[in-house]
């Protein structure tokens, strides 16, 4: 485990190159990098920070910050119960307690046959459909205890795999930009006023008041 | 409310089963808006409708998006748009079901947003955990480049727009507009300093950058179909057009509902049939939060009024992000209140110290009263440290720190302390003999009174 397979490392250029600065796909490839291993590896970063002109620290202290970025490997199923206000109001607590006794952990840790880290979470946005929880990031809404059960039945029996992907792979579609289909990259250091702007002022004489942002409001 | 029809202005597919698909899209209007513009409208004129719209920002300041898009310097390009999907402020869920259910009506949104401001690289900051609405903007996006609508010479005009699908992954704070520029160029999403530079001069590699919400977006194609003015004779004052509202927690019927905006009251949103249906199980309510975890308490008293920005800046609070999270009286209000601060207790950056350290203290002595070790003197220290964080606890609070984070944690603190005092003190039993300290409390909805003195809900001290 691992740099980026050939294959990711592909993806990887691809993704650098639809930035005008190379550092913002840090955070994309260190999502490619989750997707690829699971978790993010020390050696993945490594490699990320030559692919960014980076170094390892840099790549480490973005890295560190994202609570989704995990850099110690984690159960097959990621079970992240919310507690926040609207669920604590109608259950997210017990629902959480409900898992722990289940699963015979506390939040925060992994079962030892490493089927199910189980972590207390911050509103993942669900809040009409309280108590929630999200499983490798797809959500569940008004969940049961009955609910769950059924539902770690069936996570261990393996009759989820389609809706609940791998850890680590969030939407199953790329974006992909033919590329003569793509309009060129501004680059901050050119200064070059889009023709489409550029043709309506000079329509619309010098110094209109709006459109393109001319003036403070 | 108004007894006029209300157009569904930004969630009119979401009943649709495919509403998310390009077809259902363009079958239902999708991409009129954009063409109209094309061929219709310079930018400047869209820039107008905007404005004509009195269109405010969505995402929780408030801002009008038309003044914001006029801050940016004149003749400094390159411009980029970057649309704020990150959301995250506990109560709060619509943009997500807007770019779950309809991707393609925010990608024809930042599209007349670019065209306006002249952008020609747009970037589509995604909340990370939100993967479903991922994988949908992705497939729109590869469908709307695929059909002309987004790259280069969209619709055979003279206007091209790249946009880049972009997702964060797991904070927070990079809802703040800075620190979600900052994480989109790779770093820690701290945000910045300002002033001096505001995002719409420095922003985005310090170029000049607008930064809007989806729902705000969401609203575009509806606007330049129908024009500003339509827009803005919905609604009542600043608020114009219509806006949704999640109304989670105890209600019998919790549900985002898109309502006129200003008009609609607290009361029609959380009795009404068709929206909240009332307190569950027939309770009393106690309290509700009216925009999101960071919005001061509001109370029964609060009920009538008007879901509009300026009411409710009055009356001491603020409609946020459209999040209405609404406690019945078996609700308990210091175990609420601690939720909410171990929230931002949680997500505070760690940049300015009153709010990295404050909050994590304010967690911990809410934590303490929980588990049976409160001390007399804790509740007025608890203030105390708000005191810290945001001078005189007022409403709209003072800043000691860069970012609004710090500050939001005092609203629940400050609403439950001040209005269900007694409840705080029943934790705290421990005597400590510490001498008592006074603290300055100036924020309308911290001062409100109690609903009856017969049926007191709490004392104010």
């Amino acid at each position: 485990m691992a740099r980026l397979s050939k294959e990711n490392t592909n993806l990887a250029r691809e993704i650098i190159d639809r930035y005008p600065v190379r550092r913002s796909a840090l955070i994309p490839l260190l999502h490619l990098a989750q997707e690829q291993d699971g978790y993010v590896t020390e050696e993945a970063m490594e490699h990320i920070a030559e692919l960014l002109g980076l170094t390892p620290a840099e790549v480490l202290g973005t890295c560190s910050f994202y609570e989704m970025f995990k850099r110690e490997p984690v159960g097959e199923y990621l079970v992240n119960v919310c507690t926040n206000i609207s669920c604590l109001l109608c259950g997210g607590e017990d629902l959480l307690e409900h898992l722990e006794d289940r699963l015979g952990i506390t939040a925060g840790s992994t079962t030892a046959d490493g089927k199910f880290t189980l972590e207390d979470v911050e509103c993942i946005a669900a809040c009409t459909e309280a108590p929630c929880l999200q499983i490798n990031y797809r959500y569940f809404h008004k969940v049961s205890h009955e609910q769950v059960d059924a539902l770690l039945d069936d996570l261990r029996a393996g009759r989820l795999a389609h809706e609940v992907p791998k850890h680590g792979t969030l939407a199953r579609v790329r974006q992909q930009v033919p590329s003569d289909r793509r309009a060129r990259v501004a680059h901050p250091d050119q200064s070059i006023e889009p023709v489409w702007l550029a043709r309506n002022e000079r329509a619309s004489g010098a110094g209109a008041p709006s459109g393109g942002g001319a003036g403070a409001g | 409310m108004s007894d006029r029809e209300i157009p569904r202005i930004v969630s009119s597919r979401w009943d649709l089963e495919d509403g998310f698909t390009l077809d259902r899209y363009e079958a239902t209007g999708g991409y009129g808006a954009l063409r109209k513009a094309l061929e219709e409208l310079t930018p400047a004129q869209v820039h107008e409708e905007v404005k004509a719209a009195s269109l405010l920002g969505r995402g929780g300041a408030g801002f009008p998006a038309g003044i914001k898009w006029g801050f940016c310097p004149p003749g400094v390009f390159p411009r980029y748009l970057v649309v704020n999907g990150d959301e995250s402020e506990p109560g709060t869920y619509k943009d997500r079901i807007l770019m779950e259910r309809d991707p393609h009506q925010l990608i024809e949104g930042m599209l007349l947003a670019a065209y306006a401001i002249g952008c020609g690289q747009a970037f589509l900051y995604v909340r990370g955990e939100m993967a479903l609405a991922q994988e949908r903007l992705a497939s729109a996006l590869n469908d709307a480049y695929a059909a002309g609508y987004a790259g280069r010479n969209i619709l055979g005009s003279e206007f091209s727009l790249d946009i880049v699908l972009h997702w964060g992954a797991g904070a927070y704070i990079v809802g703040e507009e800075t620190a979600l520029i900052e994480s989109l160029e790779g770093n820690r999403g701290m945000p910045r300093l300002k002033p001096p530079f505001f995002p719409a001069a420095k922003g985005l590699y310090l170029q000049p950058t607008v930064v809007n919400n989806v729902e705000t977006l969401a609203n575009l194609p509806w606007i330049v179909t129908n024009g500003g003015g339509a827009f803005a004779d919905l609604g009542a004052e600043k608020s114009t057009g219509t806006r949704l509202f999640a109304v989670s927690g105890h209600v019998e019927n919790p549900g985002v509902f898109e309502v006129e905006f200003g008009t609609t009251t607290f009361r029609d949103l959380l009795y009404g049939k068709q929206y909240g249906g009332g307190i569950r199980d027939g309770r009393r309510l106690k309290a509700f939060i009216p925009g999101g975890a960071s919005a001061p308490w509001f109370y029964e008293e609060h009920l009538d009024l008007p879901l509009e920005t300026g009411a409710v800046g009055a009356a001491g609070s603020m409609l946020g992000s459209g999040a209405i999270v609404v406690m019945d009286e078996t609700t308990d209000a210091v175990r609420a209140c601690w939720r909410v601060v171990r929230f931002f207790a949680r997500e505070s950056c760690g940049k300015c110290t009153p709010c990295r350290e404050g909050t994590g203290w304010l967690e911990k002595i809410l934590l303490r009263m929980l588990d049976g070790k409160g001390r007399p003197s804790d509740v007025d220290k608890l203030l105390d440290i708000c005191d810290n964080i945001s001078p005189e606890i007022n409403w709209p609070p003072k800043q000691t720190t860069i970012c609004p984070l710090g500050p939001s944690a005092v609203s629940p603190i400050a609403s439950a302390v001040i209005r269900f005092r007694d409840e705080f003190a029943a934790y705290c039993g421990v005597d400590d003999g510490a001498v008592p300290i006074t603290v300055p409390v100036k924020g309308k909805a911290y001062l409100a009174q109690p609903v009856s003195e017969a049926e007191p809900v709490g004392a104010t001290s």
